[in-house]
């Protein structure tokens, strides 16, 4: 069950849509804002109060490839696969994100949940090709190396100010 | 208008392979064809779900070629379809294969061999190949969900269908499983894929009711059964619920409807039951219980609306969805589980069994009886009041291992003290009928007439809620008779809003009452109808038609159930 603060935010997220049942994926959507992806005592809640069935709320959250049920991490790293960055190899910068931060397919997100490594279908930057996002940010003509950079980076930042909100990264 | 005056009825006509059908409000083109004589494929079709256009084999070809799902073309005047050309043959085949290709073949191993809409369609339409390896896409690894005492769950058969994500969400309004995923990965599961026991679900059988694979069945419980009528210490005994007489004909080529429950009775005697009784007199010590009940709250003023308490299905859905509701269910058990509790009682006071265990079997047309009977309130003493559960289609299943020639079998008659039923029992079976009985045992003009009248107050039929007023003393009485559980819900949410008010409230979980549960036969012609006519018919036959004059409960209520019913016949859930 769904308590204190957890409970006001889904309650203000919910009267935020009117608790209207047809305005499901705006508030999930927002409950992933919020919580970074979607917990699941949040969408039972949710359930039980727009009077939908939580296996339709699951059949939602599993139908869209960006919403997710398991916590991501801090920084959600989205290497794009589209086809003008896939003929700018950038097979092997998902490659070598991969093994630098020893994630795979199925194990996407680090034990200090630090990052996730995500692929994206395009990210529409073509010209910039091959592209990464992380967070909000995109990071344009990649290398693996240029890309391992830019984690390292992030990850010497946040070894000094950990439990702080997050920056924007620099580079 | 004047009677005289001259009308002209406009009528609408479509042509279904060159021939003219008339149309009479059908809801597309699917029931035009299929009113037409031509039986169309579908596997997502179900005329009491939405319409849902998935699997495309009921394809018809217009005039100019094109070609329609006809489930989703509204019926129109002067449409010509054709429903069997080439084109259309070919798609039909390649859905067949296509479907075929990633789906595991294991036929003759699968629970639903001989009844899989899938294997009888590859069957009709002569596929002796399939063109595509399917083998990357095939589902044989899928974890099989056995954690429910009704149905079990083998995703890996499922054809994605949606027929029992329809029938979960539209009819019961229960909604335990879903779609997940989507494209080659999309699966029907719970919420979060836990076992289906951790979910809403009520145990009512409806989604394998509506399965055309084996991808949903219903829990087999034929092999305990074999092994207990094996054990030469155990005494088995069967008890028969009403509406399985009217439905097991059906699998053998008998009229829907015919009452073979002299020939059921003969057969499970062959199979070895040592005693046959029949749970209309379950039914009986329910309508006895339950009127007093009810007359006792009437009087009182307290815990109105009485809801009946005979579907286990119903009461799980209460005790999920509605506990605040819990007072107003009736205290007293299912017909099944009193019966079951008299048997062992009686057993255990006359030595019939000459000290063997006795072993109750239950031959139901339900599949949360499964569930009902291993519930806690229903063991004393560590012992269960109903050993078994088996469903008409598993009975069926029995007899066809035993060999059992069943449109040879003399009917025979089920044994004493408990094979003595009233009219007024064996009507429990389809919705309506418990309301019809309790009104006969409270009714204070007991004539024939009277009797008879009852039936045409508004309580017959299979519409999903009824309504029906009876004059009891000088109270007006106002009555429900709900199935489905989405209707029950419904009423809930009008009573709890103050909306509407009612006396005695009948709930069934399924559509029709009982004799649609999730464990009959089913095809796909609609056979409740004809199978609740068989009900009726059968108490018209009934010498008694109310529960009270049933001779066998006054010896009941003084022997075994002396000073014991409140313990034997109701339950607190």
């Amino acid at each position: 069950m769904v308590e204190g603060k957890d409970r006001a935010t889904l309650d203000h997220i919910l009267t935020s849509c009117n608790g209207d049942k047809r305005a499901l994926i705006a508030i999930m959507q927002k409950i992933q804002h919020e919580y970074r992806y979607l917990p699941r005592q949040a969408l039972e809640y949710v359930a039980k109060k727009l009077g939908v069935s939580p296996a339709k709320i699951y059949s939602v959250a599993t139908f869209y490839e960006n919403f997710s049920l398991r916590p991501k991490g801090r920084y959600i790293v989205r290497v794009c696969d589209g086809t003008a960055c896939h003929v700018r190899k950038s097979a092997s910068i998902l490659k070598t994100i991969r093994e630098g931060l020893g994630l795979d397919k199925d194990k996407t997100t680090t034990d200090d949940m630090l990052f996730t490594v995500e692929t994206v279908s395009c990210l529409g930057a073509c010209g910039l090709s091959p592209v990464i996002s992380i967070n909000e940010q995109i990071f344009a003509e990649m290398t693996p190396e240029k890309a391992l950079a830019c984690l390292n980076k992030i990850r010497e930042k946040e070894a000094g100010n950990y439990g702080k909100k997050r920056e924007k990264i620099h580079l | 208008m004047n009677d005289n005056e001259m009308k002209t009825v406009k009528k609408e006509f479509m042509w279904v392979d060159g021939r003219r059908v008339e149309l009479n409000g059908e809801r597309n083109v699917l029931e035009v064809v299929r009113q037409a004589g031509v039986d169309l494929p579908t596997f997502c079709y179900h005329s009491e779900l939405s319409v849902y256009g998935a699997c495309r084999m009921c394809v018809v070809e217009d005039e100019r070629g094109q070609i329609l799902a006809s489930c989703q073309t509204p019926p129109k005047d002067g449409l010509k379809v054709k429903t069997s050309t080439p084109k259309l043959q070919k798609h039909r085949k390649m859905i067949l294969e296509l479907l075929l290709s990633s789906h595991c073949r294991d036929c003759t191993t699968c629970p639903k061999n001989g009844k899989c809409l899938l294997q009888e369609l590859a069957i009709r339409f002569s596929i002796t190949g399939i063109r595509f390896n399917g083998e990357s896409f095939k589902r044989h690894d899928l974890p099989i969900d056995n954690s429910s005492f009704s149905i079990v769950r083998n995703p890996n058969k499922c054809i994605l269908c949606g027929d029992c994500v329809r029938m979960c969400a539209e009819v019961q309004n229960v909604g335990a499983i879903d779609f997940k995923g989507r494209g080659s990965g999309m699966m029907v599961s719970t919420a979060f894929g836990d076992p289906i026991i951790a979910t809403d679900c009520v145990h009512c059988g409806q989604c394998a009711a509506v399965c055309p694979t084996g991808a949903i069945t219903v829990k087999c419980d034929c092999p305990a059964v074999w092994k207990d009528l094996y054990d030469g210490d155990k005494q088995v005994i069967a008890q028969v619920a009403p509406a399985v007489r009217v439905a097991f004909g059906e699998e053998f080529g008998l009229v829907s409807g015919e009452n073979v429950m002299g020939k059921i009775v003969a057969g499970l005697r062959m199979l070895g039951f040592d005693r046959v009784y029949d749970t209309s007199l379950g039914a009986d010590l329910t309508v006895m219980e339950e009127s007093a009940e009810f007359l006792e709250r009437l009087r009182s003023k307290e815990n109105l609306p009485l809801f009946t308490s005979c579907c286990p299905a119903w009461i799980c859905f209460m005790e999920k969805r509605y506990p605040e509701l819990k007072d107003l269910v009736s205290s007293c058990k299912s017909p099944m589980q009193m019966l079951g509790a008299v048997i062992k009682e009686h057993a255990k006071r006359h030595d019939v069994g000459d000290s063997k265990t006795i072993i109750n079997v239950a031959i139901m047309p339900c599949t949360a009886k499964k569930f009902e009977a291993v519930r806690e309130e229903f063991y004393r003493d560590g012992i269960a009041d109903i050993d078994h559960v088996i469903t008409t289609q598993e009975l069926v299943k029995m007899f066809r291992e035993a060999g059992i020639v069943f449109a040879d079998l003399e009917p025979e008659a089920p044994d004493m003290p408990f094979g003595i039923h009233s009219g007024a029992g064996v009507i429990f079976g389809v919705t309506g009928g418990v309301s019809e009985a309790v009104i006969r045992r409270v009714a204070e003009d007991k004539s024939m007439e009277a009797i008879l009248d009852i039936a045409y107050t508004g309580i017959r039929g299979l519409e999903g809620a009824k309504e029906a007023e009876v004059t009891v003393g000088d109270e007006k009485l106002k009555i429900a008779v709900v199935n489905g559980l989405k209707n029950i819900d419904e009423i809930i949410k009008k009573i709890l809003a103050g909306e509407v008010h009612y006396d005695f409230i009948e709930a069934m979980a399924c559509p029709g009452g009982c004799v649609g549960g999730g464990g009959q036969p089913f095809g796909l012609k609609p056979v409740k109808k004809s199978r609740s006519d068989g009900l009726y018919r059968a108490d018209k036959l009934s010498q008694i038609r109310q529960s009270e004059e049933n001779p066998l409960l006054a010896g009941l209520y003084k022997g075994v159930l002396r000073g014991r019913a409140k313990e034997l016949l109701h339950v607190h859930y």
